[in-house]
C-alpha cells in the first residue's frame, strides 16, 4: 500500500523539513516503522517502549486510530496518516 | 515574577517565550516558567491589594514582564456563601465562585484576556480559537475590544444562544460539520498554515495561565486562606490543573499557608474520558465520542487529562461523572437555593457536589468551594420542562382560582 504520512511542523527538524513522507505499509504501525527507517530521530520522539507517547495523536483519513485498532489499524492504498500533537485545545 | 521560558511538562526542555505549545523533543505540553519574585510575601500582597479590580491585580503571576493594557478586564467575580444549598446537601461550609459574572459570562474571559494580550505583544493581528461555545463568545468579544480580526471555529450543532452571543461581535464564525475534537484537529492543522493566534492552540501555554486567577481570587476572597476542598468541572482538564497550580504557587511563595485542597473533578457521563480513566486506574485517557447536554465540557480527547488524574489522586480527590438528568436537576437546585442560574457545566459541578455529599465523602468540618464557570442563559434548553407557567385571565379571581386549584391538586396527591 502506498501511504502518505503527514509530519507536523514541530517534528520537521527530524525530517530535514519534509512535511509529507511516502511509504509502504498495510497498517499504521508498519507505515510508521517505514518512516522511522528513513528518519531514525523520529522514533523516540513519537514512541516510547513500542507504543505512542501519550501526547501524540495519529489519524487515518481524519479518524483517531484510538477509535480504531491503534497501531494495528489497517490501511488502504492512498490513505493519509496524520500525526498531530495532543496538547492543543480546551473548550 | 517575570516569565523566563516555555518549559516542557514532560521532559523539561526549554524554549523561548513565543507562540508555541508543544515540545519538539517529546510532544509534551509546554508551560510558562517564571523567575522567583524579588519581593517578599507581604510586598506581593500589598501590590495585589493596590491593583486593579480584575485579573490584572495578579499581573505579577501572569506571563508578562509589564502589566498589559486590557479594554475588557475580567475577574474578581463574586464568591458567595451558599448556606441554603449547604444545608440541603449537609455540607458544613459551602461557597460558590460565580464566574458567570464576567464580560462574556464565563471563566473563558480570564484565559482569553491573557492570550489576547500576549497575541498583541507578539505582533499577531488575528485571534482565533477552536471552541465549544464559551470560548467563542470570549474570543469574539476580546478581539472586538482590542480591534483585532478574529476567526471562531465551533461545531455547527452548538446551542443557538452561544452562536448568537458570538456572532454579535462581528467575528468570522465558522461552524464545522463534526464534533469539538474534529474542530480542534482542524485548528491544530490551521495553526501551521495561517499566521493567526489560536488562543487555545499555539498560545495555549499563556492562555492556560489565566485560569490560575480563579485560585488567587478564591484565596483572597476567603481572607487569605485556602478551602479544604474544591469541585471543578473538567473538559480538557486545563482549568482543573491550573487552579491547582495557582494554589501551589501561592503556598510556595508564602502568600497563603496550609495544604493544597482536595480536588474533585466533574464530568458528564456522556463525555467522561477523565472520570473513566480515574475509575479504571489509568494514567491516560481513552478518547470518547461526546453525547451530553453539557456541550461546553464535551471534549472527548482531553489534552490535560493525565495531569488532572494526577492532581485528583495526589490530593485525595476523585473525578466523577453525572447523568444529563442529574445535571438538569442540579441547575434547578443551585438556582432555587442561591439565585445563581448556571449553564450545563455548572449543573455538572453541582450534581457532582451533591453526589460527593450524599456518599459521605465531605466531612462536616470542611470548607468547600464549587466553581460555576458559565451562565444559564447560554443553555436555556436544559431548563425547559423544569417548571410550569400558570396562565390566567387578568383578574384577581382568576389568580385565586388558579392557585386554589393548584393547592387542592397538590393536596389531593
Amino acid at each position: 500500500m502506498a501511504i502518505t504520512v503527514k509530519i507536523p511542523a514541530q517534528l520537521r527538524a527530524a525530517t530535514g523539513g519534509e512535511g509529507e513522507i511516502q511509504v509502504e505499509g498495510s497498517t499504521v504501525g508498519e507505515a510508521l516503522d517505514a518512516v522511522f527507517e528513513q528518519y531514525a530521530g523520529l522514533r523516540e520522539r513519537i514512541t516510547e517502549d513500542g507504543t505512542l507517547r501519550r501526547f501524540v495523536n495519529v489519524y487515518v483519513s481524519g479518524e483517531d486510530i484510538r477509535f480504531q485498532d491503534g497501531l494495528d489499524t489497517a490501511l488502504d492504498d492512498g490513505d493519509e496518516v496524520t500525526i498531530l500533537p495532543a496538547v492543543a485545545g480546551g473548550a | 515574577m517575570p516569565p523566563t521560558a516555555l518549559q516542557c511538562k514532560e521532559c523539561g526542555s526549554r524554549y523561548g517565550l513565543d507562540a508555541r505549545y508543544v515540545c519538539e523533543q517529546c510532544f509534551g505540553p509546554l508551560e510558562v516558567a517564571y523567575e522567583a519574585p524579588q519581593a517578599d510575601a507581604a510586598e506581593l500582597r500589598r501590590k495585589i491589594q493596590a491593583g486593579s479590580s480584575g485579573i490584572w491585580r495578579y499581573a505579577d503571576f501572569l506571563p508578562f514582564s509589564e502589566r498589559p493594557k486590557d479594554p475588557l478586564e475580567p475577574g474578581l467575580t463574586p464568591l458567595v456563601k451558599a448556606d441554603q444549598l449547604a444545608e440541603r446537601l449537609g455540607i458544613g461550609e459551602l461557597w460558590i465562585k460565580n464566574d458567570a459574572a464576567n464580560p462574556t459570562h464565563s471563566f473563558k474571559d480570564r484565559v482569553v484576556a491573557v492570550a489576547a494580550a500576549k497575541a498583541q505583544e507578539l505582533g499577531f493581528e488575528t485571534l482565533a480559537c477552536a471552541s465549544t461555545g464559551n470560548l467563542a463568545n470570549a474570543v469574539a468579544a476580546h478581539a472586538a475590544a482590542r480591534g483585532l480580526e478574529s476567526y471562531v471555529f465551533v461545531p455547527a450543532d452548538l446551542e443557538e444562544q452561544k452562536l448568537l452571543a458570538t456572532g454579535v461581535y462581528g467575528t468570522r464564525l465558522v461552524g464545522i460539520r463534526g464534533n469539538y475534537d474534529d474542530v480542534n484537529r482542524l485548528c491544530t492543522q490551521l495553526c501551521e498554515e495561517r499566521p493567526w493566534a489560536f488562543v487555545n492552540v499555539n498560545l495555549r501555554p499563556y492562555y492556560a495561565e489565566g485560569s490560575k486567577t480563579l485560585a488567587y481570587e478564591t484565596v483572597e476572597q476567603l481572607g487569605w486562606t485556602l478551602p479544604d476542598r474544591v469541585v471543578v468541572p473538567i473538559a480538557s482538564g486545563s482549568l482543573f490543573t491550573k487552579i491547582g497550580r495557582g494554589f501551589t504557587e501561592w503556598l510556595e511563595l508564602g502568600l497563603v499557608e496550609g495544604e493544597l485542597p482536595t480536588f474533585n473533578g466533574a464530568q458528564a457521563e456522556g463525555c467522561s474520558p477523565v472520570a473513566t480513566a480515574y475509575q479504571e486506574g489509568w494514567e491516560v485517557c481513552k478518547p470518547q465520542r461526546p453525547d451530553t447536554i453539557a456541550k461546553s465540557l464535551a471534549i472527548g480527547n482531553p489534552a490535560d487529562g493525565p495531569y488532572a488524574l494526577e492532581l485528583a489522586r495526589r490530593t485525595g480527590g476523585t473525578i466523577e461523572a453525572v447523568t444529563d438528568d442529574e445535571i438538569r436537576a442540579a441547575i434547578r437546585l443551585l438556582a432555587e437555593t442561591t439565585g445563581i442560574f448556571t449553564e450545563t457545566a455548572g449543573g455538572v459541578t453541582i450534581a457532582t457536589l451533591a453526589k460527593l455529599a450524599e456518599r459521605g465523602d465531605i466531612d462536616p468540618s470542611e470548607r468547600v468551594v464549587a466553581y460555576i464557570t458559565g451562565e444559564g442563559l447560554k443553555t436555556l434548553d436544559a431548563t425547559r420542562d423544569g417548571f410550569v407557567m400558570h396562565e390566567i385571565d387578568p383578574t384577581v379571581e382568576a389568580l385565586d382560582a388558579e392557585f386554589a386549584t393548584a393547592t387542592s391538586a397538590v393536596a389531593a396527591h
